[in-house]
């Protein structure tokens, strides 16, 4: 249902071409979604006409539920396997040892009690016994590993070369994204806060953004079904990126980049948090992914003032602006250019 | 040790006043402050111990109560308490990261520690072996009074605006990310503490090697002996690099080097390295003691002598080398290539093999005896499963592939406070009611002490498995606030701290009334089980010991 509703508002843009760039992403942090009203017809599919986020969310996948004890429903095929591994070897095996060291300490606390064996044996050593209690782990980690590489293996499989290529980039206290394949235009995501906290043209978080402190104004936007390349760094201390329901936690650390893949098999609205304490706003820069059909991410892009690969004359140019990744520290606030490379 | 001719043989040192005058001739001060003996020693280190437990242990009490519902509730009110006073959210924000990083510095450095090692390990080490009292009994105090100034610099720090790096001081956080003088207090503070580990960690190896009675080889020392060994060579070895790592972070805040900087070609994920070179062995340093002394406690309550002492002593050796080549699973998120974390993986997974052969041997020496259950061993049972809860979640995150969900959520913290507050905790508890008798003379009242257990296990549980799921369902380590779809685990568990506080109130209550009206323990009041040479002395024992040096056949 929610890959309907998405198409369905996606229609309702089908003016993208002209006059994009000076939409929302030029805007800087926290006044981004505020200033897209101005332009009377939203140009950005993800955004209904009133500038807020389109795309329902579904409650029960992407972010936590409460009371429940399970990891996250998984949305990427190596999430998928990892948890496979997980629920089908890993928690058996944990469970059937906690079991088994629970039922031996009961039976020995029941059947060699004082009163039941008033003499001790004198017993202190058993070949075979302490053979079997070192070997028979040693196969079942043996048991476990393999699978284990074999995720890791899977994990670790480079993004192909059509790849979409997003570079999440952390700063205290949000997140700056670049679509480095797509004119290398830059969108900054922040925190939606509640109605009460927020300042002077802020926009408050609604139950259509999402869950408190889960939701922000701009939703990074991927499309399902394609290898996406992760590539992550950081402007001033280390962050981490990650949503659980594609199974990737990647560190954003500053000097570095970092790159990890995986594809998203369905579309919906996707919240993760900061990973890594990163000073006193670290629980307040959530990761928002929105995954959509490859079709409404191409008009997405395009209302960004971005460039598909495939359609534009001279896409080579877009390394040029992926370079620009290690900003000095301490000066945070992001001008989110758009680039339009070689146009 | 002067008077070695009119003292009698150890083994009938039961006449109290034999070495009175020693005690008597030296006032207060001197026997306190100026201390070499041993025993004084480890008392003083359990008195700190207790005293930093209840300041660690109170700061999670606010950590709890400020993560029981969700919102921001008390920390604003509680920064109004700190110089400057209430500053607006991120001042409150930040105090959460100063209140995390307190409780982990301390229950690590300032309350496992030298429980654990200064506190048992003076105590029973030297007479375990059959020595008269540690090889260098004067760096024996120095290593004491060094952890004063460490504990003073690390409280002071939230005055002067707080150390908000979490326990791990990982840079860049803790180097460009922190101004102010707080940071560097903590930093000294972990010099103070680490130097004086190193210490004892040197007098411990000396001790053991050089100092053990006639007949006492290393194949008959008690296992609580071996972990001590085992730990000193963990501490001797991992500590300078800490001390390395820390030493680089405050050039890098002060003196202008860029150690862990990309700006100058330094690399914030060395820091991690060095730290967790040294951070991991660190959790077998909180860990091995207590594997020593729960192995005491249960061959002394099955009255049955250890089953495959051999074993269990090169268990512990085993985890410790291995130890020392799994420290990167605590950074599989940080960019490892997939070799380095395939490598990682299974090195990590080894150490399941040695922990097994502990589990496994402690049954074994239960199977076949006769139990009595009383508190020492209650706690002790209680540790085996839940170490054995804690460890199988470490073999769940030891798989680089499935910790990419795990790393920094509430699974992680759930993991490590199963392998410490139930596994450390525990056999500190264990170890703290077994030898009470001996180091005070006294009877702890048993019924407090099993009540003591059974609430403080339904607390600790109800406190930290919930954890578990909160992490499954992805709450990240480390926030005061989380979003509400969080809120029915973190409820649960804030009940699980108020239960463990009631026990913790039982225990006060059972410490303090033993001390003033605790009926008198014989020598040996656990009977036929308790073989090792502390049941064969006084209760408590003479000033000196072992003038005469036992023979063990």
């Amino acid at each position: 249902m929610i890959g309907i509703k998405s198409i369905v508002l996606a229609a309702g843009l089908a003016m993208l071409s002209v006059g994009a760039a000076q939409a929302a992403p030029a805007a800087p942090a926290t006044k981004a979604v505020a200033a897209a009203p101005a332009a009377t017809v939203s140009q950005d599919p993800m955004l209904a006409v009133d500038g807020a986020p389109a795309m329902a969310i579904d409650p029960k996948v992407g972010q936590p539920v409460d009371g429940l004890i399970t990891i996250q429903p998984q949305v990427t095929p190596n999430g998928q396997q990892a948890l496979w591994f997980h629920n089908t070897l890993l928690m058996p095996v944990i469970t059937g040892i906690c079991i088994l060291v629970l039922v031996l300490l009961g039976w020995v606390a029941l059947r060699y009690r004082r009163a039941a064996n008033p003499v001790a044996s004198k017993t202190s050593h058993n070949t075979i016994l302490e053979v079997l209690w070192t070997g028979i782990p040693v196969l079942i980690l043996l048991g476990l590993a393999l699978p284990s590489i074999g995720l890791l293996q899977a994990q670790y499989k480079p993004a192909p070369k059509n790849a979409v290529t997003l570079k999440a980039i952390g700063n205290q206290w949000y997140w700056t994204y670049q679509y480095p394949d797509h004119g290398g235009f830059e969108i900054t995501s922040n925190m939606l806060k509640e109605a009460g906290e927020i300042g002077k043209g802020e926009r408050a978080r609604t139950a259509i953004d999402g869950p408190r402190l889960l939701a922000t104004d701009n939703r990074v936007v991927l499309p399902v079904g394609v290898p996406i390349r992760l590539i992550t760094t950081a402007n001033d201390v280390i962050h981490s990126w990650a949503i659980p329901a594609f199974w990737i936690k990647l560190d954003a650390v500053p000097g570095r980049l970092n790159e990890t893949s995986f594809t998203i098999n369905k579309p919906g609205v996707y919240f993760g948090v900061c990973s890594e304490l990163c000073g006193a706003r670290h629980g307040y820069m959530p990761i928002t992914v929105e995954a959509v059909s490859p079709a409404v991410f191409a008009q997405w892009i395009k209302a960004k003032g971005g460039t598909m690969p495939g359609a534009a004359p001279a896409p080579a140019a877009a390394p040029a602006t992926a370079t620009a990744s290690i900003a000095t520290p301490g000066a945070p606030a992001p001008t989110a250019a758009v680039v339009t490379a070689g146009q | 040790m002067t008077d070695t001719a009119l003292t009698p043989s150890a083994f009938e040192a039961h006449h109290d006043d034999a070495h009175a005058h020693d005690t008597h001739e030296m006032s207060f001060f001197a026997r306190w402050f100026m201390s070499t003996n041993h025993k004084d020693i480890g008392t003083l280190y359990l008195i700190f111990a207790i005293v930093a437990g209840i300041i660690g242990g109170g700061i999670s009490g606010l950590m709890r109560a400020e993560l029981a519902q969700p919102g921001i509730q008390y920390l604003g009110y509680w920064a109004s308490f700190l110089p400057g006073g209430e500053q607006g959210l991120d001042h409150s924000l930040h105090l959460w990261n100063v209140l995390i990083t307190a409780h982990g510095i301390i229950m690590v450095f300032f309350m496992v520690m030298p429980a654990m090692i200064g506190g048992f390990g003076n105590w029973f080490v030297p007479i375990m072996i059959g020595a008269p009292d540690m090889a260098f009994p004067r760096m024996n105090n120095i290593s004491f009074w060094l952890l004063i100034p460490a504990f003073t610099l690390l409280l002071a720090s939230p005055f002067f605006g707080g150390a908000g790096n979490g326990w791990t001081l990982y840079a860049p956080l803790s180097t460009y990310g922190e101004p102010g003088p707080s940071t560097d207090m903590a930093i000294l503070a972990l010099h103070l503490a680490g130097a004086s580990s190193i210490l004892g960690a040197i007098n411990f190896i000396t001790t053991i090697f050089n100092m053990r009675a006639p007949g006492m080889t290393l194949h008959k020392m008690p296992l609580f002996v071996w972990s001590v060994l085992v730990t000193a060579f963990l501490l001797l070895l991992s500590l300078p690099v800490l001390a390395a790592a820390i030493t680089m972070l405050l050039t890098d805040r002060n003196f202008g080097t860029t150690f862990f900087d990309p700006a100058g070609g330094g690399d914030p994920i060395l820091y991690q390295h060095l730290f967790w070179f040294f951070g991991h062995p660190e959790v077998y340093i909180m860990i091995l003691p207590g594997f020593g002394i729960v192995s005491q406690v249960i061959s002394t309550f099955s009255k049955k002598p250890v089953f495959g002492y051999l074993g269990m002593a090169y268990a512990m050796v085993a985890i410790g080398v291995v130890g020392f080549v799994v420290w990167a699973h605590h950074m599989f998120t940080t960019g490892l290539s997939v070799n380095t974390k395939m490598y990682f993986t299974a090195a990590t997974m080894v150490i399941a093999v040695p922990t097994g052969i502990k589990i496994f041997s402690w049954i074994a020496t239960m199977w076949g005896g006769s139990l009595t259950f009383k508190t020492p061993m209650l706690w002790a049972i209680g540790f085996i499963f839940m170490f054995t809860v804690g460890g199988v979640t470490g073999v769940v995150l030891a798989n680089g592939g499935i910790d990419d969900y795990m790393q920094d959520s509430y699974y992680v913290v759930a993991h490590f406070h199963y392998v410490l507050s139930l596994g450390a905790v525990f056999s500190l508890f264990s170890g703290f009611y077994y030898w009470f008798p001996k180091m005070t003379g006294k009877m702890y009242n048993e019924f407090l002490g099993q009540l003591h257990y059974w609430v403080f296990f339904a607390g600790v549980n109800l406190l930290f498995f919930p954890m578990h799921f909160l992490g499954l369902q992805n709450m990240q380590r480390r926030v005061p606030d989380y979003t509400d779809g969080l809120a029915h685990w973190n409820w649960v568990a804030s009940i699980g701290y108020a239960v463990m506080a009631v026990g913790m109130g039982v225990f006060f209550v059972n410490l303090i009334w033993s001390l003033l009206a605790g009926k008198k323990a014989g020598d040996n009041p656990w009977g036929e089980g308790a073989t090792t040479l502390e049941w064969t002395l006084s209760s408590p024992p003479p000033y000196h010991q072992f003038e005469t040096l036992p023979k063990i056949d």
